[in-house]
């Protein structure tokens, strides 16, 4: 599954919390897409608004630390970001992202050499082009690209109870 | 083959007798916790996945305490969602407003020493405190939990911290946890295990580890390990094993860092805004004013925590303009505080005393603050917005360094009695 994709770039700092990304006042909403428009408010009120789809974040470390609140990765996915690149992960975050479908990409050297509206090429599990220059990135290990490749867990719990 | 505490613990619930850092195994899950925000989502999924039966209902609890009582129109949507859930699938145990899950999943005993445990809340780590592990996870994952039984970990790698000597007497285990999370930073610990031993360590109370591990997810931890001994047997009602006892460390084992401190050279810390790594002496602090205090949360909202605030506000008043509030964590420290006379101190020096469950800490109810506002808190995160606008500035801070702020109307250092 070799693919690529050119994208526009939106850029954030280090420690980006799931605060920041949905705030607890907009949880109790009933849709992801009710929840969307609040995305990144503390930080940015206008960012979600400016967003379109296949756009990309790249961000700085520990993006995505915080609370487990799934709604983090969901209005992500919701405002049409194709993949969030960032430094490095939380955890939490990590999990709830694969678990949605969301791309995740390690590549700590790109927030420095990118700048905010500048375009990107984005090779899925092996290099991130920006400005002529390559930047190697890392490919998921099995047990994440079974779950990926599946569509996300919801699909490949679907598949074990025989309904997919 | 030595191990840490982490591969102890999951080498015994998986049977998986050489796993190690790195290994990815399937753990076999002794209870989960899922709380009112998530529950509709948690549903949805689990219906959504084809599951018709849970793994076994007896494991699974259920709490509501973010949005209780109800504070906007659709929060009691959450709580209909969670009755019919528990009605249809049941029996769970529910709580509809006994206090913060984090404290009533050890106070009301589904947490035991040795214990794999999920919640669908990143403070999950909390139950360290006890000697399980214990991890927050996302509303997706909790479903397919729900349905298996199981769900993959990657065994992680141990940062250990050794805490010795005697604390002084205006330092607590906040001031510990703060301070390691700063020289940690909050990325510091990601994915990796943090387990606490020492003299200082050993003498806590159970309540004191309680926030220790409450807050390892702030330097990005996965869990927070205490090995169990008398008084975690005692405060989870349960005859100390050798089984438990064996929850420890391997000095030969492989650690991929070893902090220690020394307890009398640590000073009364707060994190300041708006990073939870961003640590300072509170003597460096001191002066600045403040327009609010908040006392409770799953990190410090125990009975101790009301009771070192108690002893600070003896014979006091809470400075003209502040608002001192104070939030038990849960209906038994509730009961405990009001019977032992320490909510008579609180509220007699000026503090409102509110229902307990997470109330402010979550920034949706009872106290939210407004632009240029300064607010000195014991919960566990500072975030930008967390209890009010982006623009109000959260301190982080024990009990005792909150008390004092309350009594002064600004930052100052908590008396050492």
């Amino acid at each position: 599954m070799k693919e690529t994709f050119t994208a526009r770039v939106w850029t954030l700092g280090d420690d980006i919390d799931t605060d920041i990304v949905i705030p607890t006042e907009y949880l109790a909403m009933k849709t992801i897409q009710d929840m969307a428009p609040y995305a990144f408010s503390p930080l940015r009120p206008e960012l979600a608004g400016q967003i379109r789809p296949g756009d990309v974040i790249v961000a700085g470390k520990n993006f995505g630390c915080g609370s487990s609140r799934e709604q983090a990765p969901e209005v992500i996915k919701a405002l049409g970001i194709r993949c969030v690149i960032a430094g490095s992960f939380a955890r939490i975050f990590f999990r709830n992202a694969i678990n949605n479908g969301l791309l995740l990409i390690e590549c700590p050297a790109l927030r420095e050499a990118v700048e905010e509206g500048e375009e990107i090429s984005v090779e899925v599990g092996s290099a991130i082009v920006c400005n002529g220059v390559r930047y190697p990135v890392a490919a998921l290990p099995d047990n994440l690209l079974e779950i990926v490749s599946a569509g996300g867990l919801v699909k490949a719990m679907r598949r074990r109870n025989g309904l997919e | 083959m030595a191990a840490t505490m982490i591969e102890k613990l999951l080498r015994r619930n998986t049977g998986v007798e050489t796993a190690k850092a790195g290994d990815i195994v399937t753990a076999n899950v002794d209870r989960v916790m899922i709380h009112d925000i998530f529950i509709p989502f948690v549903k949805d999924k689990f219906e959504e996945m084809g599951f018709t039966r849970l793994w076994d209902p007896d494991k699974v609890v259920l709490i509501y305490d973010h949005l209780v009582p109800a504070s906007q129109l659709d929060d009691p949507r959450h709580h209909r969602i969670g009755d019919a859930f528990a009605d249809k699938y049941g029996p769970i145990h529910v709580h509809r407003s006994d206090g913060i899950c984090h404290q009533l999943m050890t106070e009301a005993g589904y947490v035991k020493p040795g214990d794999v445990v999920f919640g669908t809340d990143s403070h999950t780590t909390t139950y360290g405190c006890v000697g399980a592990f214990s991890s927050g996870i996302g509303y997706t994952e909790m479903a397919s939990i729900l349905g298996t039984g199981k769900l993959w970990v990657r065994v992680p790698e141990t940062i250990r911290v050794i805490v010795d000597g005697t604390l002084p007497p205006n330092v607590s285990s906040k001031d510990i946890i703060l301070r390691l999370i700063g020289d940690l930073t909050a990325a510091g610990a990601s994915y990796c295990a943090l387990e606490f031993s020492g003299s200082t360590v050993e003498e806590m109370t159970v309540a004191s580890r309680m926030t220790m591990a409450n807050m390892a997810i702030e330097a990005g931890a996965k869990c927070a390990l205490f090995t169990p001994d008398e008084k975690t047997a005692d405060y989870c009602g349960v005859a100390l094993t050798e089984e438990m006892t064996a929850l420890r460390g391997d000095e030969e084992a492989h650690y991929i860092r070893t902090i220690r401190y020394q307890a009398d050279q640590l000073v009364p810390v707060m994190a300041c805004p708006s990073q939870v790594d961003q640590i300072r002496p509170v003597a460096e602090l001191e002066g600045r004013e403040i327009d609010q205090v908040f006392i409770g949360s799953c990190t410090n909202g125990r009975l101790e925590d009301l009771m070192a605030a108690a002893a600070v506000l003896k014979g006091k008043k809470v400075a003209p303009f502040v608002k001192l509030i104070v939030t038990p964590a849960s209906r038994k420290v509730y009961l405990d505080a009001l019977e032992n006379g320490t909510l008579d101190i609180l509220a007699g020096a000026g503090a409102v005393i509110t229902h307990p469950g997470c109330g402010l800490c979550c920034g949706r109810t009872g106290g939210i603050l407004t632009d240029g506002e300064r607010v000195v808190a014991t919960n566990n995160r500072n975030f930008l917005g967390r209890m009010g606008t982006s623009k109000v500035e959260i301190y982080l801070a024990s009990p005792a360094s909150a008390a004092a702020a309350a009594a002064a109307g600004k930052i100052v250092l908590p008396p050492a009695f």
